[in-house]
């Protein structure tokens, strides 16, 4: 499994433009880091986790796509736990680490922050087809379509730089030098994997160019790229959930406002 | 299907890539009909290559080089014919550009503006032209040598050049991939009168697919050129001195007169993996002597290279046991037990990929490397890098940098830097890949040497004429079972 290996499927989330999901995971985000509180974080996740049942993945998927998400959540939770601002009544000191009541409640508000803004976007971003992407940042957005397509053609390189990798590796150890420190080994190692993928990158721009990529006519599209009605509804759910997320927290008096603390 | 048949015109043509003091290609002067199917011959270094990209557009700007004279393509000036010219390049794996077979083919017209329902049945008819029957959403990730390098043609097919242009499209392919490129080749050709240029350094492959044969001289201007049997006959031993595998002139095999010596290295029950955990192949037995070589065969993907790896004590044994008693010096008998040091003066390695294995920034210095790490003083190290540098040809080259190198110089300075430390046993992954025939010839006789003079040797090949004159024994990795056999010499 890798980042060019998306999980493939024919449920409705793998026909959505991946610009439309760019969009909707961005239209959360922000109404979340605006206020830090349980309130509008809770509303958000329980709304999302309705809208993950039609995402097409299996629980499986899920939970090992999330698997880094569903580990930092908590880490961050902690964190804020034990050395977050301190206000009201205090539960336990010792050195630096101090956990009161704001303390709790501000690492309740980062748990279900981080999830809520985490789980959207990764569950959007694994159904999300590179090449796809590709034609919605060049063909929706407009963006330049040399930089967009030459940046996709050399992700399809970082597959052979493991296995570039990998033999440098046994390269060294073949020609001595491979009882070096590890520090000193790693370096001499990046370093020339460094110059055989700008050898590897430069081939690549040959080829392209000899396919008449850069010329100056224009462009045609072999796949069209278009927002349709299905990415209109993922981007209105996306603002319904901001915005109902915004509502609670405001209408509870539980809005905290980022800039205003 | 395809557009008209371009013409080719060379006028004064000459190219000096920037700082260099030499030019790549200089006064050419030649003329190739609209539908010719021309192999374009020459040592290394002559300019094939220049010629092709230059005719491509893919030469660059003025910041790239400098140029005289005229090169024409239908009367209009190369570098602004772009799309015209349709080339296809040597390396398999740098030539795709998109993730799936039909978006890969689709690239080349989608830059020069086709509509979107032709583009697609150009698609189609180029994947039907060079015989892959492949689903559009394959993945290209998935493919063999072979199919990417039928890709990369499909890919150029659909953008209908009247001038299609092959830069030693098989010279990194397995014995197998060759026919299937080459076949591919001459099925599009049939069912297209667009005119062919192909740079190859093996004739017998193209021989029947061509009608004209156009030699380079190293030197600048043409060597010969006509019918291909008119110009193997007027400069078949001229050719084949200056690296280009003619038909006829088979390698001899060098003399060989010592015995088998002591054993060197024996596997138990060997098995292979190249990643942890994943075993590639298992109940190997085999065994090495001093002054022998066991050649290594099979095909792509039966476990040869990891099995070398393994024997060189760069990788370790999913199971079972690689024992160099005969290597060890004191040492365990395993040699992944054994420190990068010490494999130096007893198992020297040759990878496949030569720019993987160089680790300074002059070739003297790659030599070098070595000697420093046994701690052999200046004179000592001298002494020994001197004669392999002038034996192998790579003097005049002492202070370059040996990523750029040519392919063959790559090799040879490959194989000195293994040298130098003077280890008892070698294993070389592919030692003749990709090389011309003088390098072949050289590499051939230097081998032979090191075997008379005791060393031990292990090819991992595809290169049936290297068994023949080289190997004692072959080890055969069919997908199905093992075997080894003697190799007997005619």
């Amino acid at each position: 499994m890798s980042i060019l290996t998306p999980t493939a499927g024919r449920q409705a989330i793998y026909r959505v433009n991946p610009v439309a999901k760019l969009a909707a995971a961005g239209i959360i985000s922000v109404a979340l880091v605006l206020s830090i509180d349980w309130a509008s974080a809770s509303v958000a996740l329980a709304l999302e986790a309705v809208l993950f049942l039609f995402a097409g993945l299996t629980p499986r998927q899920f939970f090992l796509r999330t698997a880094p998400i569903w580990i930092a959540a908590p880490l961050g939770a902690v964190t804020i736990l034990l050395y977050g601002q301190a206000s009201g009544r205090s539960h336990f000191t010792f050195l630096l680490v101090n956990v009161t009541d704001g303390s709790i409640e501000l690492a309740i508000a980062t748990l279900l922050r981080v999830l809520a803004i985490g789980l959207p976007a990764v569950v959007l971003f694994v159904t999300v087809d590179p090449t796809d992407l590709a034609d919605g940042l060049a063909q929706v957005l407009r963006l330049p379509s040399r930089f967009v397509l030459g940046a996709l053609a050399g992700l399809r390189l970082v597959a052979l730089f493991l296995e570039d990798w990998r033999s440098l590796e046994l390269a060294r150890r073949a020609r001595g030098v491979g009882d070096r420190g590890k520090l000193k080994r790693f370096a001499g190692q990046a370093f020339a994997l460094l110059v055989l993928s700008i050898r590897r990158g430069s081939k690549l721009a040959t080829a392209m160019e000899a396919r008449g990529f850069g010329a100056s006519n224009k462009r045609s599209w072999a796949r069209e790229s278009r927002l349709g009605a299905r990415d209109l509804v993922l981007v209105l759910a996306a603002s319904a959930i901001a915005g109902a997320a915004v509502t609670v927290s405001v209408a509870t008096g539980n809005w905290n406002f980022i800039a205003g603390r | 299907m395809g557009s008209a048949a371009a013409s080719v015109v060379a006028r004064g043509w000459g190219w000096r890539h920037h700082g260099r003091a030499g030019w790549a290609v200089r006064e050419l002067d030649l003329r190739i009909e609209p539908g010719e199917r021309v192999l374009l011959l020459g040592a290394s270094g002559a300019g094939k290559s220049t010629l092709l990209h230059a005719l491509a557009g893919v030469l660059g700007g003025d910041d790239e080089g400098e140029q005289i004279g005229q090169l024409l393509i239908d009367g209009a000036a190369a570098e602004s014919a772009r799309g015209s010219a349709g080339l296809v390049l040597q390396d398999p794996d740098s030539q795709v550009v998109l993730a799936r077979v039909g978006d890969d083919v689709a690239f080349g017209c989608e830059n020069l503006g086709v509509p979107r329902d032709e583009i697609w049945r150009r698609v189609r008819n180029a994947l039907d032209a060079v015989g892959l029957a492949l689903p559009l959403d394959h993945p290209t990730s998935e493919l063999s040598g072979g199919q990417k390098q039928r890709l990369a043609l499909a890919g150029v097919l659909a953008m209908r050049p009247g001038l299609l242009l092959l830069d030693e499209p098989t010279a990194n392919l397995d014995p197998d991939g060759v026919i299937e490129v080459r076949d591919a080749v001459a099925r599009v050709l049939r069912g297209t009168d667009a005119t062919l240029v192909v740079v190859e350094h093996r004739v017998d492959v193209w021989w029947k697919v061509v009608d004209r044969v156009i030699v380079l001289a190293p030197g600048g201007g043409v060597l010969a050129d006509g019918a291909p049997d008119d110009v193997l006959a007027a400069a078949g031993d001229a050719l084949s001195a200056a690296g280009v595998w003619v038909p006829g002139h088979v390698p001899e095999a060098p003399a060989r007169a010592r015995e088998a010596g002591a054993g060197l290295l024996a596997t138990e029950d060997l098995a292979v993996a190249r990643v942890k955990g994943s075993v590639v192949r298992e109940g190997i037995t085999l065994t090495v002597d001093a002054g022998r070589c066991l050649a290594v065969t099979g095909p792509n993907g039966a476990g040869k290279s990891t099995l070398g790896l393994t024997l060189a004590g760069l990788l370790r044994p999913a199971s079972g046991r690689v024992l160099a008693h005969g290597l060890s010096g004191g040492l365990a008998p395993d040699p992944i037990s054994w420190k990068s040091r010490e494999l130096l003066t007893r198992i020297g390695t040759v990878f496949q990929d030569p720019e993987h294995q160089f680790i300074t920034g002059t070739v003297r210095n790659e030599l070098a490397v070595g000697a420093r790490t046994l701690g052999l003083s200046e004179i000592e190290t001298a002494r020994r890098i001197d004669p392999l540098m002038e034996r192998l040809r790579l003097e005049s080259l002492a202070e370059a940098n040996p990523f750029t190198l040519s392919g063959g110089e790559k090799r040879r300075l490959s194989v000195a830097t293994v040298l130098v430390t003077r280890p008892r046993l070698l294993v070389l992954d592919e030692p003749t890949f990709g090389q011309d025939a003088r390098t072949w010839r050289e590499l051939v006789a230097f081998l032979a040497e090191l075997l008379e003079e005791g060393s031990g040797i292990v090819a991992v090949t595809h290169d049936r004429a290297l068994v023949s004159v080289l190997a004692d024994t072959e080890f055969r990795m069919s997908r199905r079972r093992l075997e080894t056999e003697s190799v007997v010499r005619p």
